[in-house]
């Protein structure tokens, strides 16, 4: 028998040819230009206009803050599903103490709510 | 009945035996028999979007009053074959701005994981490529790496349009992530474990949607914004962004993205009938006819959402999230908690 981390990587490198194979299918079935495409096929697509100014700017800071507030509540899921799996062999316990865990990122999430982190200016 | 029902099952087995009594070694017979699987998963994958589809365009049709595909074989069921035909030969343009490796690697990216998903799937009474112990938080691990992939094709594209698209659909699908894992939760706390074949098997009585109902809607919520589907389509809103991340992608690399959003759907369906519908248990019917149509089921569903509720604007997008989903969730772990300790009296 293969061992699950075996069959998962070999699985990988299987899904990794599909969408290889498909470009390579598509590449063999294309037609392929004689000539290099002119400059004005290549410029990238806004509807007709010359693009102005780079693309790679810094952007809006919310973004930023919802990815702060994500990475917290990310790491609180991790958290929680080893306990979610045990939950009826601990007890009490870990119940009550699993409350207070929750209740601390409640508060958290009402802190962010209340300092304007969730509005989408 | 018996025959059908462990169909696939006997096939295998009788397969692997026939290997071994050519004198091939177990690890190298299993190798060959995921080869097969692999294969199978590949032709399930590509069936069911060439139907879903259409499907998808007859419902869209059906529900907006006009016939939708009728011109290509009856009732236009050839018309995906001939869509996929025509990306299949189209010219391959890279736009000189790009960021080369980067915008070609997304698209393959992004098929490798929707694939990968299928892989602890359980497709039937003993039909899983793996039974890992940690299935469900693989196939949640899994699913939210496509994020990096829609990034990656937003970013190496250089176009505005799609930049902007894609940070959007990064801040929506890290936002509804959150309560995508939390109302799974429940499930896994009545079950106990992470396997799905025994999240399955604990369905044998009553189906977790009568338990778990707030978790169903909740998780259907989610998942119909992790698959960047209407009415949270906000990301690739047609009408405003083009396109999203893939209005620079055109031909094949367009209909790898295209190919791995339904794949997507597929396995979440799969994956919310298996964990709330029961699975492949049902009567009368082999096992993996029954995941088969509950798929089908929960698939329609999310057409009939998409085609039914207008476009949700940025800024509620956001807030429903984390000002209505992620409270709910949360209130729903500890309800499911007191539930345990009242209705079990576990750990008293």
């Amino acid at each position: 028998m293969l061992s699950h981390s075996a069959t998962i990587g070999i699985f990988l490198l299987l899904a990794v040819c599909f969408p290889v194979g498909a470009m390579i299918a598509a590449w063999m079935l294309r037609p392929k230009p004689k000539t290099p495409p002119d400059d004005q096929k290549l410029v990238p697509y806004e509807c007709g206009v010359d693009t102005i100014g780079p693309t790679w700017i810094r952007f809006k800071p919310n973004y930023f803050l919802y990815a702060l507030i994500f990475l917290a509540f990310d790491v609180e899921v991790v958290f929680l599903f080893p306990w979610a799996v045990k939950f009826q062999m601990l007890g009490l316990f870990a119940f009550v103490e699993m409350l207070i865990f929750i209740g601390i990122l409640i508060i958290g999430l009402w802190y962010a709510w209340k300092e304007g982190a969730l509005e989408w200016r | 009945m018996q025959k059908i029902e462990t169909l696939f099952v006997d096939l295998s087995d009788w397969f692997i035996a026939w290997l071994q009594s050519l004198g091939v070694p177990l690890a190298w017979a299993d190798a060959i028999l995921l080869l097969i699987q692999f294969l199978c998963i590949v032709g399930i994958i590509l069936a069911n979007i060439t139907i879903l589809i259409w499907l998808e365009r007859k419902v869209s049709g059906f529900i907006q009053q006009r016939p939708g595909p009728n011109r290509l074989g009856p009732h236009g069921v050839f018309q995906t074959v001939a869509d996929a035909l025509k990306l299949l030969t189209k010219e391959d343009i890279i736009p000189s701005k790009t960021d080369r490796l980067i915008f070609i690697t997304a698209p393959i990216l992004f098929m490798t994981i929707s694939v990968m998903l299928y892989i602890v799937l359980p497709m039937g009474k003993d039909m899983q490529v793996v039974d890992l112990n940690v299935g469900l938080f693989f196939f949640i691990s899994l699913g939210s790496l496509t994020t990096i992939a829609l990034l990656m094709g937003g970013w190496g594209s250089n176009n505005k349009w799609s930049l902007l698209g894609a940070m959007r659909s990064v801040a929506q699908m890290i936002s509804y992530e959150i309560p995508l894992a939390l109302s799974l939760m429940g499930v896994v706390m009545i079950t106990g474990s992470l396997r799905l074949s025994d999240i399955v098997a604990a369905q044998d009585n009553v189906w977790f949607i009568l338990l778990q109902p707030i978790a169903f809607i909740t998780y259907f919520i989610a998942a119909t914004a992790e698959l960047n589907r209407g009415p949270f389509d906000m990301p690739e809103a047609e009408q405003e962004l083009t396109a999203g991340a893939y209005t620079e992608y055109s031909g094949m690399r367009y209909a790898l993205f295209f190919l791995a959003e339904y794949t997507n759907l597929v396995a979440v369906s799969a994956l919310l009938s298996t964990l709330f519908l029961g699975g492949w248990q049902g009567p009368w019917l082999p096992s993996w006819l029954w995941i088969i149509i509950k798929t089908y089921l929960v698939m329609f569903l999310f057409m009939w959402v998409k085609w039914t509720f207008p476009r949700i604007r940025m800024d509620h997008l956001m807030a429903f999230s984390w000002k209505v989903l992620i409270p709910v969730t949360l209130v729903n772990i500890v309800a499911t908690g007191f539930g345990l300790y009242i209705f079990k009296g576990i750990g008293g």
